[in-house]
């Protein structure tokens, strides 16, 4: 019997062990590769460069520069949205509320829903029904917003961004201490006042961690705009919102499937993709510092 | 002068005559539960009013009643009349916010916002643009009420956890004055604080009476004898007795007060 027991006891710990050793492999292999071929061709002129060639030869800038706008967007978008969101559920609905059981569940089945499925409702709703809408109604009827374009890319990736926002906000102010919002209320501040005051500044840390989380998963993901805007390759950088862009993403995914010369491309593709990873870290490491000064700034109030 | 005096002008609007709180009848009932029975009491400018009583007697609720603060949790269904200076406080045309200015309230653990002490301070002062200009002034007088200003007129830019927890409930106590309410609700203040704090504040309650009503909720039977004039009796969710406070510690009508002052039950 106590032979069992060490037996299994040792034997789990092995095991459990083992899966932390192969995950951390895993991730070791996945950038090693991507370092070991990718580096040497990362120079400042394929950084700053446009593709040439049929993508076989200079750079990736406008896919950078369309990368960063696309997640900056996005997250304009998600994060006043997603707040109001946490913010009614939490502080305004009733308790035990149908409705927000509802929203609940509803954010929750939103989480899980394929990426690709977004892509094809930002195609549908944003760009058939808002954007042609817009222009019937602005620009009698010529194409402008009717077309995939980065302001729907981003609010497509909004969209898939805005379960993560959500929920780490709801966390944030279920973490609040009651009292002090009775402390609040006792002293005479309107619901809104005690929001503004009491809630919204302790709850900021969580609102930025929701927004960390949802910079990390926009800049990486592709389904959701190869219909909605990403394109092919563009000359010029986009520079209104109803412009396409290129993303770093989709043209990792162009290079490898639709590439002229897939041989010729495979050393870039390699650089493009570690360009990918620096700048999904990048951005991560940005909100996390943004954060960092923003908790600091709050410590004690303003 | 009977324990438990009648409002002359209470309802009958002229209002102005009553200076404090008024209570009729005031019924709570939480699901199928009665958690106050029909409570008439009141608490004039000039007095400290301490409500004694076993855990579960309806202290909390009563005081929590005062202020609508008890409405927060819809659950609660509350009836009877509640007069603050003659006017109902549970009228249509009442502002809950604008009223809970004017009835002061310190909780049972002192609850300092996580925020510089002048920021906790001024909280209350700076949600009304009238009042904000009067900041200053107002937090030397509150802090001096509260018997704190000389510990803290140097620091005020600290953060208020910095405070020792008597410190900081005086802070809290200094919060609620820096609005000049007319009615103090403390619940039970004092219960967390060594004796040394405790009495700073009773002895700052002693001044404070001059200009408002207090209702200090105790559970320390010592305490309510020691600061207040009159003394309330709450049993199961009823007034069972209320008086002059020598009146009720030496000769109480009720035995069951004469076995919970002396500590028999509860």
């Amino acid at each position: 019997m106590t032979n069992r027991a060490r037996w299994v006891g040792s034997s789990l710990t092995a095991l459990t062990a083992l899966a932390c050793v192969i995950i951390v492999a895993m991730v070791a292999i996945v950038i090693g590769n991507v370092v070991y071929h990718g580096a040497d061709r990362l120079s400042w002129t394929f950084l700053s460069k446009a593709p040439e060639a049929g993508m076989t030869r200079g750079g990736i800038f406008p896919a950078i520069f369309g990368t960063a706008a696309l997640v900056i967007l996005m997250t304009i978008a998600v994060i006043p949205f997603g707040v109001a969101t946490a913010v009614y559920m939490h502080e305004y609905a009733p308790r035990r509320s149908r409705m927000v059981h509802l929203v609940r569940l509803a954010i929750q089945n939103l989480a899980g829903v394929p990426a690709i499925v977004y892509g094809l409702f930002g195609l549908g709703f944003f760009i058939e029904f808002i954007g042609r809408g817009i222009d019937e109604s602005l620009y009698g009827g010529r194409l402008v917003y009717g077309q995939p374009a980065i302001i729907w890319a981003a609010l497509t990736m909004a969209l898939l961004t805005l379960p993560t926002v959500v929920v780490a906000t709801e966390e944030a102010l279920r973490a609040i201490p009651q009292s002090y919002r009775e402390v609040a209320y006792s002293l005479g501040a309107t619901r809104w006042q005690m929001i503004r005051r009491v809630v919204l500044p302790q709850a900021v840390g969580g609102i930025l961690t929701g927004g960390i989380l949802a910079v990390s998963r926009g800049s990486g993901e592709v389904a959701p705009v190869m219909f909605t805007g990403a394109a092919y390759f563009l000359p010029d950088l986009p520079s209104r919102l109803h412009n396409q862009f290129m993303e770093l993403g989709y043209h990792v995914y162009v290079m490898t499937t639709q590439s002229p010369d897939v041989e010729a491309t495979k050393p870039i593709l390699y650089t493009t993709v570690l360009v990918l990873l620096m700048l999904t870290f990048m951005l991560n490491f940005t909100a996390i510092m943004i954060r960092a000064r923003i908790r600091r700034r709050l410590r004690y109030g303003r | 002068m009977d324990g438990n005096t009648q409002p002359e002008a209470a309802g009958t609007g002229q209002a102005a005559q009553f200076a404090g709180v008024h209570t009729e009848d005031l019924r709570v009932s939480f699901a199928a539960q009665e958690i106050l029975k029909g409570i008439t009491l009141d608490a004039r400018c000039g007095e400290i009013l301490s409500i004694i009583g076993p855990a579960g007697a309806g202290k909390t609720t009563y005081l929590r009643c005062l202020n609508r603060m008890l409405e927060l949790d819809p659950d609660f269904r509350i009836s009877g009349k509640v007069l603050l200076d003659g006017q109902s406080i549970y009228g249509r045309d009442v502002q809950v916010a604008a009223l809970r200015r004017r009835v002061g309230m310190v909780f049972s653990v002192p609850i300092a916002l996580p925020m510089t002490i002048s920021q906790n301070l001024s909280f209350g002062l700076d949600l009304d643009r009238n009042e904000r200009s009067r900041r200053n002034e107002r937090i030397e007088m509150a802090l001096r009420a509260a018997y704190l200003w000389d510990e803290v007129k140097d620091r005020l830019a600290e953060p208020a956890r910095n405070l020792s927890g008597g410190q900081q409930q005086r802070l809290c106590l200094a919060r609620a004055l820096t609005l000049k309410p007319s009615v103090l609700l403390l619940d039970e203040p004092c219960s967390g604080l060594d004796p040394i704090s405790t009495r700073r504040i009773e002895e700052a309650l002693q001044e404070l009476k001059k200009e408002l009503a207090v209702i200090l909720v105790t559970n320390n039977v010592k305490q309510a004898a020691r600061a207040s004039d009159r003394t309330a009796f709450f049993l199961f969710g009823e007034l069972l007795e209320v008086d002059v406070t020598e009146k009720l510690f030496t000769t109480p009508r009720q035995q069951k007060t004469a076995d919970y002052i002396s500590g028999r039950f509860g």
